[in-house]
């Protein structure tokens, strides 16, 4: 298990890690979703023993990891860009952490083949490193950290180089991998789809913080701060006054900060609305999203903008009303905008 | 408990940085303070550099070094800049080979490029009667420009080729003419590079001793070469002192001249190398190829026809060659004894550049991250003794290693350090660069994967500098090979006779029949100059494949 406590690190003034606490269990995956420069990469650094910490612990089942190197950490860690050996085949990359552990030919080349096939490259030993295209470098990189079977394994943005499409297809194949092989993981991303489809828990890092971590529907749901929410995809964050009183009307929820996710809304036709949680106003843009369209909805009294998610078409320009369920409508902490 | 081990491991860092210092301050540090001091000295302090300052011939020859400096650089990137395009944006059948052969003259030993040229002139008429241009002016810059025509040719084409050829493509379609691409787009992006690559070609051209001695003959005098001739052959060692110290003067302020233009053209450098779009050939390539050939291949060959040429009676003999294993009165051994000397002192040497260079390399990698003001110092230390002339070293080698610490001038052992001395900045200079290019996200990665920091070193950045370590050894091996500057200060005995001691008697000497055989020489000479860079370069290059 993965203890962190009190990690801090600064460059210059700015602090990259604020005190951050984190436990990873032993086959567990977590991710950390931030904006970029949030200081989650500088974290996997610290946890690697690359960085250096001003303060704070790091912790492996106990074991204070201070004095460890790098290199005797037993961690993976699968960078961004992947920094493969390009002076190296497919093999001796994947094969390069075996030979530290003074594994023999025999197994080396074995497992290697094993986690080859394990990442969908069965048969790529021989292949240069310049002629991968960028899906198959993930995958080479992915394969060479998982070939010591790392008892921690470290992923830095591992699908950031790659175009949406091959994104969402990885995205797909490493949550399966990674659950067959049951590996304890610290993956950091930017997206909070990819975040979602592959941890069991996700933490969102604000500004060298973890503002929030919980199960990837606890988060959806109770995104708990604006920032959070606003990063997470929630447009919708209204200040809610006396009396449940919004611009354009009444919600049924005490006063404070509250997000309204975008599916809280389902269409009413013809009567117009005068009760709490209901909303009316015009349609300013509609986008079609296959299953959905998402439509930005200027309300009749307050002109607030809200993000709606509607299945039915719509178009611009169209006057629309919608009842509002309030069990998706979370509240927020006011203490963080 | 960590702080013994972390003591112990920086003593085990620190030891190439002692070692390379040691090596650097005995051996370069002490000869040229010696030479200060001498130059210096005299009844009254600066009394002797004032005479030399003061006196119109010496100003002369200052004057003569600067300019004639000037007008080679000039001349050698106005003809390479053509040529470093046709690298940097064509592609076509047999560029590598061509790079290749183009490196040729820049290995070549300065007595066998100036025995090319004075074949040459002999050849085709051009050394008496109605047109003579030996012993000219004429005879120094075209030997200059055949000299550094490799350099501007990879450093400016090496740049040229990063440049993202899609902006050029933008600013086509943004309607600028093919002159006004090359104007605003190139130009402003190449400039830092020719700038810095002219700074290395006239500090070259400064200090450049061989060549000058021998095709401008007495006429013509560099402040390289006055230095030697009062040393050596009127032994005032006072003037020769004096004067190495205005050089020294001028090397420092060149130096430091082409440091900071370095350091600009290395902020401007592209992160990325993208790969340049192919372009069509055209005349322009035949035309660059074609003064390629007269340029670099035309002197070669008139040496190797030279070398075979039977004398008056006409006609074609190998008996040039065979002579050289013959004794001539002229010479304390055979030629052929001197080959296999220089051969023999250019192993340790090129061993001893390499082991001293490397742990240079190293020492000034290591202060990137730190940003220590060591590695600056360090920097500036191993970028010296390339712009301070060999003749220089050799003057200090004369004036102090004769007496405790180090009583060596006698020993044979002298001429091997001597010469590693001038390969070291070589062997630095291409080790850097390529160590620079390993990424530390690879070396991060072994240490994840459990690789020890040494380990790292072995299985990251060694494999990754093999080429590197190659290519410097093939350096400094041929720069052995070809020593002249510093060698000719060393006393003249069988066992030191090298190669381009005995080129160089042979060729002052009047008469066909040595004539011939110093060409055949220098034939040879230049053979195993080529063989050893270019076995280098292919051995490297198989390496790098290899795992």
């Amino acid at each position: 298990m993965l203890t962190v406590r009190g990690a801090t690190v600064s460059f210059g003034r700015v602090r990259a890690l604020d005190g951050v606490d984190l436990e990873v269990a032993t086959g567990e995956v977590v991710a950390i979703l931030g904006p970029s420069g949030c200081g989650k990469s500088t974290l996997l650094r610290a946890v690697a023993g690359l960085q250096p910490l001003d303060s704070g612990e790091v912790h492996w089942d106990g074991e204070d990891l201070a004095g460890l190197p790098v290199h005797r950490r037993d961690f993976g860690l699968m960078f961004q860009e992947h920094a493969l050996f390009s002076h190296r085949d497919v093999a001796a990359n994947v094969a390069f952490g075996l030979r530290m552990q003074k594994m023999d030919s025999a197994g080396r080349s074995r497992r290697v083949r094993e986690v080859l096939g394990l990442v969908g490259l069965a048969g790529y030993q021989e292949r240069t490193i310049a002629t991968l295209s960028g899906g198959e470098a993930q995958r080479v990189a992915l394969a060479r950290s998982l070939a010591p079977e790392p008892r921690l394994l470290m992923l830095d943005e591992p699908l950031g180089s790659l175009d949406r499409p091959r994104r969402e297809e990885l995205t797909e194949e490493l949550r399966v991998l990674l659950r067959r092989i049951g590996v304890t993981v610290l993956h950091v991303t930017h997206d909070h789809d990819e975040a979602f489809a592959v941890a069991d828990r996700v933490a969102v890092m604000q500004s060298g913080r973890i503002a929030r971590i919980g199960t990837p529907a606890d988060i959806w749901h109770d995104p708990r701060h604006a920032a959070v929410a606003r990063f997470l995809g929630h447009a919708n964050v209204v200040e809610v006054g006396e009396g449940g009183a919004v611009p354009w009307g009444r919600l049924s929820v005490s006063p404070g900060l509250a997000v309204l996710r975008s599916d809280a809304f389902s269409r009413v036709d013809g009567s117009p609305l005068d009760a709490a949680d209901t909303v009316a106003g015009t349609v300013t843009d509609a986008r079609f999203r296959g299953d959905r369209f998402e439509l930005r909805l200027r309300t009749d009294p307050g002109e607030v903008d809200l993000l709606v998610r509607d299945p039915r078409p719509a178009a611009t320009g169209d006057r629309l009303g919608y009842i509002i369920d309030p069990a998706r409508i979370a509240r927020l902490d006011s203490d963080r905008s | 408990m960590a702080a013994p081990v972390r003591v112990v491991r920086g003593a085990a860092a620190a030891l190439p940085a002692v070692a390379v210092a040691a090596f650097m301050v005995l051996f370069f540090a002490w000869p040229i303070a010696g030479v200060i001091a001498r130059g210096f000295g005299g009844t009254s302090p600066a009394g002797l550099l004032g005479e030399v300052l003061g006196s119109g011939s010496h100003r002369s020859v200052i004057w003569f070094t600067a300019w004639q400096a000037a007008v080679s650089t000039a001349l050698t990137v106005a003809v390479a800049l053509p040529a470093a395009a046709a690298m940097a944006r064509l592609r076509f059948r047999g560029q590598r080979l061509m790079r290749a052969l183009a490196t040729v003259p820049f290995v070549l030993p300065t007595v066998v490029v100036a025995a090319a040229f004075e074949g040459l002139f002999a050849r085709f008429g051009l050394a008496g009667g109605g047109v003579n241009l030996r012993h000219t002016v004429w005879a120094i810059l075209a030997a200059h420009v055949f000299f550094n025509y490799a350099v501007v040719l990879r450093t400016v084409g090496a740049h040229w080729a990063n440049l993202d050829a899609r902006v050029e493509d933008q600013a086509r379609v943004l309607g600028a003419s093919r002159i006004a691409v090359f104007r605003r787009v190139v130009l402003p992006r190449l400039a830092p590079s020719v700038a810095a690559t002219s700074a290395i070609v006239y500090l070259f051209s400064f200090t450049s001793f061989g060549v000058v001695l021998i095709l401008g003959g007495p006429a013509r005098a560099t402040i390289e070469t006055e230095i030697y001739r009062y040393a050596v052959v009127r032994l005032d060692l006072e003037t020769a002192a004096a004067l190495a110290v205005v050089q020294l003067a001028a090397v420092i302020a060149l130096v430091a001249v082409s440091n900071a233009l370095e350091r600009r053209r290395a902020t401007v450098e592209p992160a990325s190398s993208p790969a340049a779009a192919p372009r069509r050939r055209g005349p322009g390539l035949i035309a660059n190829l074609t003064v390629m050939a007269l340029i670099l291949g035309l002197p070669l060959a008139v040496l190797v026809e030279r070398s075979l040429a039977a004398g008056r009676s006409g006609g074609y003999t190998i008996r040039n060659y065979t002579a050289m294993a013959e004794r001539v009165s002229l010479l304390p051994d055979t030629a052929l004894a001197a080959l296999r000397n220089s051969l023999a002192f250019a192993l340790p040497a090129a061993a001893l550049a390499l082991l001293v260079g490397g742990a240079a390399a190293l020492v000034v990698l290591r202060s990137d991250s730190r940003g220590a003001l060591l590695g600056r110092a360090f920097d500036i230390g191993l970028t010296l003794p390339l712009g301070v002339s060999a003749v220089t070293i050799g003057l200090g080698f004369l004036l102090v290693l004769d007496r405790p610490p180090v009583d060596i001038r006698t020993s044979v052992i002298v001429v091997p350090i001597a010469h590693a001395l001038v390969g070291i900045p070589f062997v630095v200079r291409t080790l850097v660069p390529m160590l620079r290019t390993v990424n530390p996200r690879a070396r991060e990665a072994a240490a994840v994967l459990g690789a020890p920091p040494r380990r790292v070193r072995r299985e990251v950045d060694l494999r990754i500098a093999a080429r590197g370590v190659a290519v410097g050894a093939g350096f400094a091996f041929a720069v052995s090979l070809g020593e002249f500057g510093a060698t000719s200060f060393i006393p003249r005995r069988p066992e030191t006779l090298t190669a381009p001691l005995a080129l160089f008697r042979l060729l002052g000497t009047p008469g066909d029949a040595l004539r011939g055989q110093a060409m055949a020489l220098a034939v040879s000479l230049m053979v195993l100059t080529a063989v050893a860079v270019f076995v280098m370069d292919l051995w490297g290059d198989a390496r790098r494949g290899a795992f």
